[in-house]
């Protein structure tokens, strides 16, 4: 399988990255060669087995009683902001 | 020669008071000023904050309250968070962010009296074998510092390789604490999926990440993993079940011990000399008492393809919330927000994090899902089931770590699929969610390798006690790779 320049650009787009002009064939080659290699798994007989999301089968996912065990400390959390004021975290402006 | 003893050593010393934790700490910081220039394998030192834990360390045990590791130095892998201290996971997007908490890992060693050296380089966000992806530059390998360390625990590994620290933690996904200690002869546990605390972990793929330790000894490596394995309510996927006395349990004689080794390990891409030293460590246990025979695991081939369907697709959805916004590296004046998420994400993140976020987001896409992570996820199960047939019949897998010993700096950087190959035996493991370890297993060509042991569930004392066993009768594990050696 061979991806296109422009399938690369439309995956970095979706992944939200961007990629230079000139760095795109190198990530077409090596995302192509690692699709290809992945593409084995089309040998298996994968007929009636289950699909298996994580290794804690069939262990219930435990519940908790709904009561408040943290504090939420925004000053020491926002320290690590790009761009905060007045207790927001600043972008560039969304709506005109 | 206090940089190699053992911690068990260290901690009857420390009692006695025969040493001072001031004193152990300051001969660490020493050999890192002098050794890791060359190495590279801390990406932060602490040692105004280190001595003075090591002195409180030494108040502690003055007065008769130290417990079994106060005052006993370690590093922190840079992946697990650390209050006020620089957690970067390896990447330009973390270069300026100071963890406003501690892991539950990072607790329970602080808790427990054990001294923060300082946190040790890996590859970016834990992604590579061979820390060359990381943002603060490849770690050499002790022993030929040409080589890689391997990854992505590479400065864990190489650190505690040339006794800068007699443990570091470490995580492992896909092979990324087994794979760096064969390459550079030292001693590497990861647990079973949910016997550590993934709380305060910077997360890569959630249902593979799991934390361990590296160290000289599996006697080390036992006494550690008594303080981080356990329940952690803040991490949902953690088990809530005993942890045994792993130290009391080394003692576990191999008389009669079922030991599979997978027929499917030892073909084509095996390097014959690892083959042989593999076979020559397995041997060891014979002579024990062991009993030893074939395994099958008829999937095995699978492993790393569904890996790289897995691990990719959880790292895509998991690295989604480095946007600029709310902490990391935001690129400099953003037109809108599109271009503030883009930007930020494509110059703070590394080619081979940018790699596999784009082959994650390709496979979970509308009209691929079924075909490739839907997919996956069937032959996940596959290669889990093939592990649980085999542990009907024995007690422990082993076979070698890695295909080959450490390879050069920049030999595989090229080609991502050939990187990937040389977690070939350690990548099942992490799928099926089973304890893993590997231990230094000899030497081919001037470079160790290591010998891997995989466990059943939860059975690590049983492991561990394999580990100590075997290195009761070899010397592997305490060869200092030359130069390091005073």
């Amino acid at each position: 399988m061979s991806l296109t320049p422009d399938k690369v650009k439309s995956i970095a787009r979706l992944a939200r990255l961007s990629i230079a002009e000139q760095d795109i064939p190198a990530y077409a080659k090596n995302l192509s060669s690692i699709l290809d290699f992945v593409a084995q798994l089309d040998q298996a007989d994968t007929g009636s087995v289950q699909p298996m999301a994580h290794p804690l089968v069939g262990v219930p996912q435990r519940l908790r009683e709904d009561q408040v065990t943290e504090q939420v400390d925004r000053d020491r959390y926002q320290a690590n902001a790009p761009q905060s004021e007045a207790g927001l975290y600043l972008v560039p402006k969304v709506v005109e | 020669m206090l940089h190699t003893k053992s911690i068990a050593e260290m901690a009857r010393d420390l009692k006695a008071r025969k040493v001072s934790s001031e004193e152990l700490t300051r001969t660490f910081l020493e050999r890192i000023e002098r050794f890791n220039p060359k190495l590279n394998a801390f990406i932060t030192v602490l040692k105004d904050q280190a001595l003075q834990e090591a002195r409180s360390a030494d108040l502690e045990i003055a007065a008769g309250r130290g417990g079994p590791l106060t005052g006993v130095p370690m590093v922190h892998k840079d992946i697990f968070c650390t209050a006020g201290v620089k957690t970067s996971c390896g990447s330009k997007m973390l270069d300026n962010f100071v963890a406003p908490y501690d892991a539950t890992v990072v607790e329970r060693m602080k808790r427990a009296g054990m001294i923060l050296l300082g946190k040790a380089n890996m590859d970016e966000f834990a992604m590579g074998s061979s820390n060359e992806t990381s943002f603060y530059g490849p770690v050499k390998n002790p022993w030929d510092e040409t080589r890689v360390p391997g990854g992505s625990s590479g400065g864990s590994a190489a650190l505690v390789a040339a006794r800068l620290a007699p443990a570091a933690t470490a995580t492992d996904t896909g092979g990324s604490i087994r794979q760096p200690a064969a390459l550079t002869g030292v001693t590497g546990i990861k647990p079973t999926y949910g016997r550590v605390s993934r709380y305060g972990i910077v997360a890569f793929a959630s249902s593979l990440d799991q934390a361990g330790i590296i160290t000289y000894s599996a006697e080390d490596a036992a006494m550690i993993m008594q303080v981080m394995a356990g329940f952690d309510e803040r991490d949902s996927t953690s088990v809530d079940r005993p942890v045994p006395d792993y130290p009391a349990e080394l003692g576990q004689s191999m008389k009669g011990l079922r030991i599979g080794v997978p027929k499917e390990f030892f073909d084509k891409g095996l390097d014959p000399k690892v083959a042989d030293a593999t076979r020559a460590a397995i041997k060891v246990y014979e002579k024990l008492g062991a009993v030893v025979q074939d395994v099958s695991l008829p999937h095995f081939m699978l492993s790393v393809p569904t890996y790289y369907v897995v691990a990719p697709a959880e790292c895509s959805s998991n690295l989604a919330r480095f946007d600029g916004v709310r902490y990391g590296y935001r690129c400099k004046d953003p037109v809108d927000l599109t271009d503030l998420y883009m930007r930020s994400r494509g110059e703070g993140f590394g080619a081979e994090v940018k790699r596999r976020i784009m082959t994650g987001t390709y496979v979970l896409s509308a009209g691929y899902y079924d075909a490739y992570y839907i997919k996956a996820q069937k032959t996940r199960s596959l290669i889990r089931q093939d592990f649980i047939e085999a542990f009907k019949g024995v007690d422990l897998i082993m076979g070698p770590t890695t295909p080959t010993p450490a390879f050069k700096l920049g030999e595989k950087t090229d080609d991502p699929v050939t990187m990937y190959l040389n977690d070939i035996y350690a990548n099942g493991v992490n799928l099926a969610g089973l304890p893993g370890m590997s231990i230094p297993a000899g030497f081919v060509d001037g470079l160790p390798v290591g010998l891997q042991l995989i466990g059943n569930y939860f059975d690590e004392s049983r492991m561990l006690a394999a580990a100590h066993q075997y290195q009761k009768e070899t010397d592997w594990h305490t060869r200092l790779p030359k130069g390091y050696e005073a």
